[in-house]
């Protein structure tokens, strides 16, 4: 069924909140994402001429760096962009077959590979670019929230979040309920000010990116309960201390 | 977006055949065009060439084309799976219209005629409504995309029937229709086109990335070096000065030289209105081609946002 669930107030809502401030563009979470679902709920990720020129195969995880705004403002941004899980997904009531649905249960938006005609209109409905043709199956793929790890009773509890969440080593990444305004990613939405990208288009996206941080004033010297610099330090041992309690 | 020659094809060809069908089935209860049996089977039999031609080939689009028949399963929501379901309920009419001209029965012939064109108008409404419906697409989204399809497979459906007539000496009526129509598509082109490129962008690189705060965003790496799918798909760029010469080729031999062929063929009558008629509905689906070629060319999605291309188009 393409009509999407009914949404009901507290309803679960399964997504990702992005730290684009700690973020650092490794491109881990799209490595990890990629060798996690090759084999998993959509697998095959296909890849063309993987060792040669004209690479190319699906990914649902793509890594952007951007400059945002203009001299002392300015700023790099790395930018990891993936299914946001919207709650009003066009590309699930676009589709002519029953193939792309929205979970009732916690609004995961998914492709059934075995009833996907390949007419690709769900890729041109998603306004992020989430949605990756593969052209061997002849069907669409996409982001799976790793549904097949977060509910996986085979695997170590602290391990059932996606695979782009799990290998973060900047800890960017975070999963859980949306739904929910107690829920630990609720509240880091809240303090931070999470932002729905293009709002404008009424997709209402499930995922959160945290914007970066005001970078602090160049003039602004020391924190005031800042401790003598090492440099001030005289004595060895002390100066040995300091060091290793400032790790 | 990428002008897939498959649905460029199945657009036009389908467009003009659903055209056709609906004046074919609207005029000969009329009596506007020829009433022999030969020429009704020839417009109904063009029609339906041109509609099977034009779904074998969105059939081509797909990646599993053996699946097909899933599409009609959800009209509930999806507009291409109501063109489905309207296209295979209309070739039940339309079937039965061939028969009954060919074997000469009136009545059913006019009922007949007239579901079709019902069926003919319903199924193109919902072509068009598969574009407008995408917001990611602004070119699409865009009041005068639906109503762009319905009149202009009205109006090569109008130049074809007016060319069949011709070869039965009777081409006036249709001429009439299609000269008509092929004046107001020129039109409702123009104004599309003055709109589209008046319109700014409602979704910018600054509000696909939310760093709108922090200021002006550019593009600093992008995630791979190779090109995608996203970008072969949803990123396809037309040179502005080809885009412009392509404007003036649909729009003068697609809907203005073929309108005033069609005219002159209304006033001349006999052989030169059939050559005339014959001339314009080359024109019209040569030029349509044209026209629904840049319908993609031009097109550009929010996704090449991300990759740093600006929607302006």
């Amino acid at each position: 069924m393409t009509s999407l669930p009914e949404s009901k107030p507290g309803a679960k809502k399964l997504g990702l909140v992005i730290d684009l401030d700690t973020c650092v563009g490794c491109q881990a979470c799209a490595t990890n994402c990629k060798e996690w679902n090759t084999s998993g709920h959509m697998a095959p990720l296909p890849d063309r001429h993987p060792y040669s020129a004209g690479q190319e195969g699906v990914w649902f995880n793509r890594v952007h760096s951007y400059e945002a705004g203009d001299g002392e403002d300015g700023r790099t941004v790395h930018f990891p962009r993936s299914c946001l899980h919207c709650e009003t997904p066009a590309c699930v009531t676009v589709c002519p077959t029953g193939a792309s649905y929205k979970r009732a249960e916690d609004g995961i938006v998914l492709v059934n590979t075995d009833m996907c005609i390949g007419c690709q209109l769900c890729a041109w409905a998603c306004p992020y670019g989430a949605r990756e043709f593969d052209d061997d199956q002849g069907v669409m793929k996409k982001c799976t929230l790793c549904v097949d790890r977060i509910y996986n009773e085979h695997i170590p509890e602290e391990r059932r979040v996606p695979a782009c969440v799990s290998t973060c080593p900047a800890n960017a990444r975070h999963f859980g309920d949306l739904g929910d305004p107690d829920s630990a990613v609720s509240k880091l939405v809240a303090e931070r000010g999470g932002i729905e990208l293009m709002p404008e288009l009424g997709y209402k996206p499930v995922n959160r990116y945290l914007p970066p941080r005001r970078a602090p004033k160049a003039d602004a010297g020391p924190p005031k309960d800042a401790g003598p610099l090492p440099s001030q330090i005289t004595n060895p041992l002390l100066r040995w201390v300091d060091k290793v309690l400032s790790r | 977006m990428n002008p897939a020659p498959s649905i460029v094809f199945f657009t036009v060809a389908s467009g003009a055949g659903y055209g056709l069908l609906f004046w074919t089935g609207l005029l000969r209860p009329l009596g506007w065009v020829p009433a022999s049996p030969g020429f009704g089977a020839a417009a109904v039999g063009l029609a339906l060439v041109l509609i099977m031609f034009g779904l074998l080939s969105s059939m081509a689009h797909l990646g599993r084309p053996e699946r097909a028949w899933r599409a009609l399963s959800q009209w509930r929501s999806s507009w291409l799976s109501r063109e489905g379901v309207a296209a295979v309920v209309t070739f039940g009419p339309a079937g039965l219209l061939f028969l009954s001209v060919i074997g000469d029965h009136t009545a059913l012939a006019t009922a007949m005629g007239l579901l079709s064109a019902l069926g003919a108008a319903i199924t193109v409404y919902c072509t068009g409504m598969i574009y407008a419906s995408l917001p990611t697409i602004r070119q699409w989204h865009h009041p005068l995309v639906t109503p762009g399809y319905l009149l202009f497979a009205a109006f090569s459906g109008a130049a074809l029937l007016a060319m069949l007539a011709g070869f039965w000496g009777q081409a006036a009526a249709p001429a009439a229709i299609a000269a008509v129509l092929g004046a107001a598509a020129f039109l409702l082109k123009r104004v599309y086109w003055a709109s589209v490129d008046g319109a700014r962008p409602v979704s910018t690189m600054e509000t696909a990335t939310g760093l709108g705060a922090i200021g002006k965003v550019r593009v600093l790496d992008p995630p791979h070096t190779e090109t995608n799918y996203l970008l072969r798909e949803m990123a396809f760029r037309i040179a502005r000065v080809h885009a412009a010469r392509l404007r003036t080729i649909a729009s003068l031999a697609g809907f203005a030289a073929p309108a005033v062929l069609l005219a002159l063929a209304l006033v001349t009558g006999g052989v030169v209105a059939g050559i005339c008629a014959f001339a314009a509905a080359a024109l019209a689906m040569v030029g349509l081609m044209a026209e629904r070629w840049l319908m993609f060319a031009e097109a550009t999605h929010t996704v090449a946002l991300y990759y740093g291309a600006d929607t302006r188009g």
